[in-house]
């Protein structure tokens, strides 16, 4: 499974670099910031949740690509994120992403030294009702549907995840609804997120103590500054499938949050930094909470 | 956070409020009255032709008639004392062929020509609302 892992992304992106060679356009028509950032997962959003818009630059009839490039960076660990997104008609979205999470000290501490939790991440998006941007006169959002298949590599922690009844590997479902009230510079989204996700995936899927899908819900809001540059929170809530468990509640975890300032200096370029609380990672080892600086590139056309 | 959240939902809530007891002339004052409007749709119109991405829409238009009817529209929507008397957006637009990537095309260039004016990005927000709808009547393709 591992093994064959290593192998398929790097396949797709080589399947998306012949879509951006083939044929996505040079003059794509979105409004700028409103393809919205790359989510931690690849997913066009915010940085720690899905919205209901369509990812790249391509509007109505038109296709399009966005590349990222992501760093979180809590107190005691450290995430690594590289994505592409392609969409397709503003209807459809594919992404994929590669996260690289860095446990530092929490893994020399179990006894693995440079242990790297990697997961591979596909994402696929549908708008079906609404325009979140242009329809000023009412109060429908935009609403798209979508799920996140997760691939994680959690090599020397593997037997550990076994023993905890963790998946290595699992599936979200969502849906997202986004609404900009331009009248008033404000967008906002609400998602529902069913998922068995510890971590985002990062210690597995599912546990012992509680192995069923959870329906969490996740809100952004976002207050635009000038055509360019937004800013906004965002909060996450997760499960907490491994607490209890042989430890305790020593893998308890917490709830996601962030405060994000975006920039969009060109069209096809979007700078985004936060700060995030991503609450306890492992307390058994590390018990203080992961606060901390989230930076992310995006190129879309 | 949590009072972020909280600061940022009643700057919302308060500016729903204003929005909604302004159903006067505050917008049309921001534009700077007729006046404004007459100058700002003057330079939009000009840069439409100028821009790559609109300018075949303008080929056969009469463009001193363009600018004084978006000049009452504008005027009209924007709460002044102005009677917009051109054809419905639906059969001014029709055979055009507009795609929602022209469409966002204009409003870029609106947006530009309100830089240019030095208008509030806020007054921009608000009246770019009363427009975008018309997405539904003016994009055919």
């Amino acid at each position: 499974m591992n093994g064959l892992s290593r192998y398929w992304l790097p396949v797709l992106v080589l399947g998306f670099g012949i879509f951006v060679i083939g044929g996505a356009q040079a003059d794509t028509g979105k409004l700028r910031l409103t393809g919205g950032v790359n989510s931690i997962d690849g997913v066009a959003g915010g940085g720690l949740t899905p919205w209901a818009i369509i990812g790249t630059n391509a509007s109505a009839g038109e296709r399009g690509v966005s590349a990222f490039a992501t760093r979180v960076k809590p107190k005691d660990y450290a995430l690594d994120v590289l994505g592409v997104v392609a969409g397709f008609n503003d209807r459809i979205e594919f992404s994929l992403a590669r996260q690289e999470f860095d446990t530092k000290a929490t893994g020399a501490a179990l006894g693995l030294p440079g242990l790297k939790l990697e997961q591979n991440i596909i994402g696929v998006k549908v708008k079906v009702a609404g325009e979140a941007i242009l329809d000023s006169d009412t109060w429908m959002p935009q609403i798209a549907v979508g799920l996140i298949y997760k691939d994680l590599d959690a090599g020397g922690l593997a037997p550990t995840l076994d023993a905890l009844g963790a998946k290595q590997h699992g599936t979200d479902f969502y849906v997202s609804a986004t609404k900009l009230l331009l009248a008033q510079s404000v967008l906002l989204n609400g998602t529902l997120r069913a998922t068995k996700a510890n971590q985002n995936g990062l210690l597995g899927f599912g546990g012992t103590a509680q192995n069923d899908y959870r329906v969490m819900p996740e809100f952004s809001v976002a207050y635009l500054l000038r055509k360019d540059l937004a800013i906004g929170a965002e909060y996450r809530v997760k499960p907490d499938n491994l607490n209890p468990s042989i430890l305790g509640a020593g893998l308890k975890e917490d709830d996601w949050k962030d405060l994000f300032i975006a920039w969009a200096p060109t069209k096809n370029v979007a700078l985004t930094a936060a700060y995030v609380d991503l609450g306890r990672i492992v307390p058994a080892i590390q018990s203080r909470k992961q606060t901390g600086w989230y930076l992310s590139a995006q190129v879309s056309f | 956070m949590t009072r972020l959240l909280i600061t940022l939902l009643l700057a919302f809530t308060l500016g729903q409020a204003s929005a909604q007891s302004t159903g006067n002339d505050s917008l049309y004052k921001a534009f700077g009255e007729k006046a404004g409007l007459t100058l700002l749709m003057d330079d939009f119109v000009q840069r439409l032709v100028a821009e790559p991405r609109t300018q075949a829409f303008f080929k056969n238009t009469d463009l001193s008639r363009l600018k004084t009817q978006l000049t009452d529209q504008l005027c009209m929507l924007s709460g002044g004392p102005c009677k917009y008397t051109g054809r419905d957006m639906k059969s001014a637009h029709m055979g055009m062929a507009v795609g929602k990537s022209e469409f966002n095309a204009l409003v870029e260039v609106l947006q530009e020509a309100m830089d240019a004016k030095n208008i509030a990005f806020t007054d921009q927000n608000r009246m770019l609302a009363l427009l975008a709808s018309m997405h539904r009547d003016i994009i055919t393709k």
